[in-house]
């Protein structure tokens, strides 16, 4: 990767262009006040300036098609080519367009909706949502309309591990649901007993996530989902970690009434730096009359991902979904095996698509941070770092099944160098890193100082 | 094994990793699962597909649907798209990366959104906008709750009832689920000067669902008095041309990036936009880009003000929003670069020249009245029909025409983009002669 400094507007010259529009016969006549007064400040630039200032940006980007990517919850999997190319054969249908005209795309949402529920064990899904986060929301809505149409409406409270993801709680806090946390073991799991006195006529469900964010499976679940479903309560799946669990177990068969799931993570479609994603909701039976109620987007959820995700499983198929979620978990308990020697693994356990070291167990100095950033050097993308919030270090591995024996082997090899450089050289770490197009930033003066548009000097 | 292309795993790895593991089989990997939720049965999907078989099998779906001319809007526009977007936004490096939490190596993603947030600034006039939202909708919601907490103990958000349908529809769940109080008015100011609410803020459209431009003089004196703050719902590409909300006097802007040359796709996905006032920045949902430099002085962008964020303040952050709609906001920023402040006129002069030469060519034919002759629009106008709508709807699909949609209020409407030439235009005015209505 090389440093490249351009921001497209320094490349603007007065008079440069690169549209293609023929010429109207007149300007628009702006009489009255509703029309534009200030300037247009975009740039001015042709069209090989765009393909090279892009390109340049490109470079200075990694992605999974560049290398390892073991960013923990977030599933970097393999994404496709097919998947690409068959989106552009739905590109002109207009969303509002009658249903006489739109058989085919009708007919993939309806494949999706079988497909999604076999694979998870529900009965029926929403493609509305755009993202995982999304569909938190729209799940806990459901929740409440359930319990509203029932005449109970004391339902205002929702369980959170404090292992959750971020998003938890906040979903809550946006559905107008308060959050109670619910404490994890020392083993990871969910505290049954801490959760006991939880429960009660005022609960609306439990959102969990399983594997929770340590990448361990909460195998009270069975009692969790009696317990919950004794007080009344409901029980939300966080599908951002359902990967190892494609093609083994089913969140409905284990008792989760709504779940989401994250298209973008599960079924292989390219994370774009941060989407488009799509979060279809399914649910169970005695929910589904409730399922379109909640309008949460403009149309119909994100279809272009939703076209790339179904052509994921249809390459899939019933033969190679049963391996998918199996030679994740392979993937992560080869790599926590192979450097539990020289990182702190603060729950001995096998895991399933991820899990967590609590940084370098002689860390001389040398903190997660220090670690993530010298993996860049070699090649690599960062872990999660200091996510989980249960552990000071937590560095959260997730390699999928897509990544081979030898990435996995290169990857262990340069974490075991990098942990003799903490006990050698730790100040390399601290520095780190050194080959990459910038170093660390500056990130106190980013806050402190916001520049957040470009200016002209 | 071996013998699906996306698992790079020979029996030989298997058990190589199985022996480092210590676990006998790839199933006992699951031992701390229940027995009873270890799904035996085979999953009712179909076979695995070839790459020619998953081709083929898309081409009979895209063939049972049918292609129209576009001559419909109502929130999503059939513009053009220059193939230089497509080419761009399918470089590995862009769609494969994630969120840039690594800097370091995401100073092209940075950069990218950085250059979008300040050409989301340039065309809403305001001072600060965030990295995307999902849609317009949802981000016309998320100014809605923007709204209740930046003005304490305020709890009304008044909505024009000239918002596009499918917004009104999202903001009223959100509301509904957040306890927010939505009014929906055709006249805010009406409802706002009557002094009775505990007003939050204000959302109106800077073109309605008719496809009128709107005059909102003297309304953001008349909202701030109140004490709301004023939100404008516009068309990113019609404000290259229409008042901007920072000319308004509007506190926030949001709206949806489709039209900046984003395919219509069935709906999605598309991008929200989000633009505030300095003062506000700090109660904005979603990621923001800052500029800032490293250790050796270079120029450098990272996420910032993330104390904002779910991941930071949980319950407590001022949205949920995470991933966004990075990829669609790349779209925008390489259009907007390759249009620039010409091609943005020109292209909304092609819009206004072609949609009133179709509307006075629709009134000849004596077959609809104009109900707004002295309002301006751009591109979208309804008519009052004079005929059967269902039966001039049918006979312009059967002429692969899609166009006259039915509003709630009787009317019918028509949309005219730059894309649409005087012949498609003559032919569908032929359509509807020749329909016998």
């Amino acid at each position: 990767m090389r440093y490249y400094d351009k921001l497209i507007f320094e490349l603007s010259r007065p008079g440069r262009s690169a549209f293609s529009l023929p010429r109207p016969e007149k300007d628009i006549p702006a009489c009255g006040n509703i029309w534009r007064e200030s300037a247009l400040d975009l740039p001015e630039v042709s069209e090989p300036d765009v393909v090279r200032h892009y390109t340049n940006l490109s470079q200075m980007n990694f992605g999974v098609d560049t290398g390892f990517y073991p960013l923990g919850s977030c599933t970097m999997k393999y994404n496709p080519k097919i998947n690409e190319e068959i989106v552009s054969m739905f590109g002109g249908l207009h969303p509002l367009q009658p249903a006489s005209t739109t058989q085919g795309v009708r007919d993939i949402y309806s494949f999706m909706d079988k497909a999604l529920a076999e694979i998870t064990g529900m009965k029926h899904f929403t493609f509305l949502p755009c993202a995982g986060a999304h569909g938190e929301l729209t799940g806990l809505m459901l929740i409440r309309e359930y319990h509203m149409s029932r005449g109970d409406s004391a339902r205002t409270k929702i369980i959170v591990p404090d292992s959750a993801h971020g998003t938890n709680p906040a979903s809550a806090a946006v559905c107008g649901l308060d959050v109670v946390v619910v404490k994890s073991r020392p083993d990871g799991l969910v505290d049954i007993e801490a959760l006991k006195p939880l429960l009660g006529p005022d609960i609306a469900g439990i959102m969990l996530t399983n594997p929770n964010t340590l990448g361990l499976f909460e195998k009270d679940i069975k009692q969790i989902a009696e317990l919950v479903h004794g007080c009344g309560g409901l029980l939300y799946y966080d599908g951002a970690n359902m990967n190892p669990l494609m093609g083994v177990v089913r969140p409905g068969d284990m008792g989760f009434d709504v779940m989401h799931l994250n298209l973008h993570k599960t079924f292989s479609t390219p994370h774009g730096g941060g989407g488009p994603g799509s979060g279809p909701v399914g649910v169970c039976e005695r929910l589904v009359p409730f399922l379109e109620k909640p309008r949460v987007s403009g149309f119909h959820g994100n279809f272009g991902v939703i076209l790339r995700a179904c052509a994921y499983i249809l390459s899939l198929g019933r033969e190679n979904v049963k391996l998918a979620g199996r030679l994740s978990t392979l993937a992560a308990n080869y790599i926590k095996e192979s450097l539990k020697d020289c990182f702190k693994l603060p729950i001995e356990s096998v895991c399933k698509h991820e899990f967590v070291f609590d940084g370098l167990l002689e860390p001389n100095g040398v903190t997660t941070l220090d670690v993530a950033k010298r993996l860049l050097d070699y090649g690599f993308h960062a872990p999660t770092i200091y996510f989980p919030l249960l552990f000071h270090e937590a560095l959260m591995i997730e390699p999928t099944e897509t990544e081979s024996l030898q990435t996995l082997d290169a990857f262990i090899e340069v974490m075991h160098k990098i942990a003799a450089e903490a006990a050698g050289d730790p100040e390399l770490l601290k520095s780190a890193p050194h080959d990459t197009p910038i170093s660390r930033p500056d990130e106190t003066t980013a806050a402190r100082q916001p520049i957040l548009k470009y200016s002209k000097v | 094994m071996g013998t699906f292309a996306y698992f790079p795993h020979t029996e030989e790895d298997i058990r190589v990793m199985l022996e480092r593991i210590g676990a006998p089989s790839l199933d006992a990997l699951y031992s701390d699962v229940p027995e009873e939720f270890i799904r035996k049965e085979e999953y009712d999907l179909p076979s695995a597909m070839t790459e020619d078989q998953v081709r083929a099998w898309f081409e009979s779906m895209a063939a049972r649907n049918t292609r129209l001319k576009v001559f419909a809007g109502a929130g999503a526009y059939d513009h053009y798209t220059p193939s230089v977007i497509p080419y761009i936004t399918s470089r590995s490096e862009f769609l494969t990366a994630y969120t840039p939490y690594q800097c370091e190596i995401s100073q092209g993603t940075l950069r990218y959104i950085f250059e979008w947030q300040t050409m989301i600034c340039a065309l809403t006039g305001l001072d600060v906008a965030n990295a995307s939202m999902y849609d317009g909708p949802t981000a016309a919601a998320e100014a809605m709750r923007m709204c209740v907490a930046s003005t304490r103990k305020r709890n009304t958000v008044v909505a024009s009832s000239g918002l596009l349908p499918n917004v009104l529809e999202v903001l009223r769940t959100y509301a509904h689920y957040s306890g927010i109080n939505l009014v929906e008015t055709w006249d805010v100011a009406e409802a706002v000067a009557e002094g009775t609410l505990d007003l939050a803020g204000v959302i109106v459209p800077s073109i309605n669902r008719y496809g009128l431009i709107e005059s909102h003089l003297g309304l953001s004196d008349l909202v701030h008095g109140m004490g709301g703050l004023l939100v404008e719902y516009c068309d990113p590409s019609a404000l290259a041309v229409v008042k901007t909300p920072a000319e308004w006097g509007a506190d926030i802007a949001v709206g949806d990036g489709q039209t900046l040359g984003i395919p219509l796709c069935y709906g999605g996905p598309y991008v929200g936009f989000m633009a505030c006032r300095t003062d506000l920045m700090r109660k904005l949902p979603g990621r923001i880009v800052g500029q800032t430099h490293d250790a050796q002085g270079r120029r450098a962008f990272v996420l910032t003000l993330q104390a904002r964020e779910q991941h930071i303040r949980r319950e407590k952050a001022t949205s949920n929003i995470c991933s966004n709609e990075s990829l669609m906001a790349l779209w925008c920023t390489v259009y907007l670069s390759l249009m620039g402040p010409e091609g943005m006129r020109r292209l909304n002069a092609l819009c206004y020249e072609g949609s009133h030469y179709l509307k006075e060519e629709l009134l000849a034919t004596g077959l609809f009245s104009d109900p707004f002759p002295d309002r301006e629009f751009l591109k979208e106008f309804v008519l009052t029909p004079r005929c059967d709508v269902p039966k001039l709807q049918q006979a312009l699909l059967d002429a692969g025409i899609f166009g006259a949609l039915a509003t709630e209020e009787g009317y019918v409407s028509f949309c005219v983009t730059e894309r649409r030439t005087r012949e498609e235009i003559d032919n569908l005015v032929k359509v509807i002669m020749e329909a016998g209505l």
